[in-house]
């Protein structure tokens, strides 16, 4: 078991390092001067130029500076914004909070809609309907699943507000957009999962023993079915963090999805290097976790 | 009394959605190409302004209504087929060739290649594709050659996955061990032999990823990172319209039922090729 933990972890590891030293190669790889690159759209004064030498270690030799950007990134320190002037921590620091609750609401929305879904389709017709769903929903663009929705319920009916975060209120057509493709896969993952954990035999001996399906069902089969939607976790933030970008657009909300706009769009590399390293520090350590999740609920794992 | 204690799986397998499905897909894919390589035959000028007709609700005139320039919101749909077509089409060349480079060096180089080249691509996969898009344009600036690259590179391990499962099964086949034995040279073996014979599940694959190239093309452009205004493109269309939201909802969702349309049907014809060529069901 510990040997298992270890071997996951040391993975997450390997995985971070690849990404820090993937976005710190391609900002070398980047067209032009690297100062130029760094500076983005920012003010350009031979003062800040000395700066991000000083900090990049562009006096020193390629591996010093490699080296002390792998250092910084332990330790913490994220560098500096130098179209905002501010520390890049403090830039995505401020704006973290807006972007969590949003990305739970969603991931709990989507999480429940998919369960009451697959769970629901037992009966052959909402099976057709809800498949279906799940081909619109995953195929439309999650920006014009907000249209949408903004057009119906804040124009139209006026029940939500059309931008801002300051009530719940607000959060509600986002989460939903968000969630909804989450929902749309998942829903699939779980109903097959169903399917396969209905046909095996302890579902076979449980209804001998008389229990209601909907007993076998909440009881036996779902434990099996979570298995595959788990897997799914790391993929669901994935969706989560272009969701960010995409609805905090289409909402007028603060947040990551915001900054990372805003950087890209004015050059401003050390946040755009920033956010890149940190979801992938995210995204390892769900994935991690998806990995010891499935050691906890299937304990036929934690021998190999 | 029956007691029923397995279910009646085949019933549930059988009931196939309806083959009307994939002939409206069929369809609809036929008019969409049709705009992206004619459009004059099917719509007028997309950029001609009518500013007496501003925000005009769907009409016979104008099927989809006009912007707020006047414009009509439909002959901009149709000319904005050819921009996800080339967009898309070259986005999938880009994966296709860099997949299959990497997977037959991966599924036919020795074991420690192998292991380092999936696992590279099984961390791309798993990184969100968009932010990838977003890192690849900011440091290779806004514009459409970027969005294409950033989109092919993001799709690269779809293809790089099938290409290195189908050359384990291929280099164990009888025609190639028999070819080794007759002295072939590696580069004959490789394009003569292997390549051949591990193409055969990338078309279908190709046409799947079109629609995920649409959709990834269309939300990066809405977000203003690809083609700039007035160009009809979809994406920058939508986002260009949508400040009129609320007195002109035709004007952003009307094309953006048409990009949803266009994905909806190359996924449903991908399954249908799938199932048809490959006999199984998509994972």
């Amino acid at each position: 078991m510990t040997r298992a933990i270890l071997r996951r972890v040391g993975a997450g590891a390997l995985v971070l390092w690849a990404a820090a030293t993937a976005a710190y190669l391609a900002l070398l790889a980047a067209p032009g001067d690297i100062v130029d690159t760094i500076i983005g759209d920012g003010a350009d004064t031979p003062v800040i130029r000395a700066q991000i030498i000083r900090e990049w270690h562009l006096d020193s030799p390629p591996v010093v500076q490699y080296l002390g950007y792998l250092a910084r990134a332990v330790t913490g320190d994220l560098g500096r914004s130098y179209l905002l002037q501010r520390p890049v921590a403090e830039v995505i620091g401020g704006q973290l909070a807006p972007t969590l609750r949003l990305a739970a609401a969603a991931a709990v929305f989507g999480l429940l809609l998919a369960l009451v879904l697959a769970v629901a389709a037992r009966r052959p017709w909402v099976r057709r309907l809800s498949s279906t769903a799940e081909l619109v929903v995953v195929s439309t663009p999650p920006f014009l699943i907000g249209i949408v929705l903004l057009s119906l319920f804040s124009f139209r009916l006026g029940w939500f507000p059309v931008s801002g975060d300051r009530t719940v209120a607000a959060l509600v057509l986002p989460a939903i957009t968000m969630g909804l493709p989450i929902a749309g896969t998942l829903a699939q993952v779980l109903r097959d999962g169903l399917d396969r954990a209905l046909d095996e035999p302890f579902a076979v001996t449980a209804r001998a023993r008389g229990l209601r399906e909907s007993a076998v069902l909440v009881r036996h089969a779902l434990r099996h079915a979570l298995l595959p939607a788990v897997t799914m976790l790391g993929w669901s933030f994935g969706v989560l963090v272009a969701g960010t970008v995409i609805i905090e657009n289409v909402y007028g909300r603060p947040g990551l999805g915001q900054v990372t706009l805003q950087a890209v769009s004015g050059g401003d590399m050390p946040v755009v290097l920033a956010v890149v390293v940190l979801s992938a520090a995210a995204f390892v350590l769900i994935n991690t976790c998806a990995d010891l999740a499935y050691l906890i609920i299937d304990p036929r794992l934690r021998r190999s | 009394m029956s007691i029923m204690l397995t279910r009646p799986r085949a019933a549930i397998r059988t009931l196939r959605r309806p083959r009307i499905g994939v002939g409206l897909a069929v369809i609809f894919l036929a008019l969409a190409l049709t705009a992206a390589l004619r459009p004059s035959l099917l719509a007028g000028d997309p950029l001609a302004a009518d500013p007496l007709h501003v925000l005009e609700a769907p009409s016979a005139l104008h099927w989809f209504g006009t912007d707020q320039l006047g414009r009509d919101v439909f002959f901009r749909v149709v000319h904005g087929a050819r921009h996800s077509l080339v967009i898309s089409v070259a986005a999938i060349g880009i994966s296709v060739g860099v997949g299959i480079l990497i997977g037959l060096t991966a599924g036919l180089g020795h074991r420690v290649a192998d292991e380092a080249l999936s696992r590279s691509v099984d961390a791309l996969s798993a990184f969100p594709l968009i932010l990838l898009a977003l890192l690849f344009i900011a440091i290779a600036g806004i514009g459409t050659t970027s969005l294409i690259v950033a989109i092919g590179v993001a799709l690269v391990p779809h293809f790089a996955r099938v290409v290195r499962a189908q050359t384990f099964v291929v280099r164990r086949a009888a025609y190639v061990t028999h070819a080794v034995s007759f002295g072939t040279s590696k580069t004959r073996l490789v394009v003569r032999h292997v390549l051949p014979n591990v193409l055969g599940p990338v078309p279908v694959l190709a046409v799947i990823g079109l629609g995920e190239a649409i959709l990834l093309a269309a939300g990066l452009s809405f977000l203003g990172m690809g083609p700039q205004p007035p160009s009809p493109e979809w994406g920058a269309m939508i986002s260009e319209s949508r400040g009129y939201l609320h007195i002109a909802w035709w004007a952003s969702i009307l094309p953006g039922a048409v990009v949803t349309a266009t994905i909806i049907s190359l996924t449903v014809t991908g399954r249908f090729l799938q199932r048809r060529f490959e006999g199984r069901e998509t994972v």
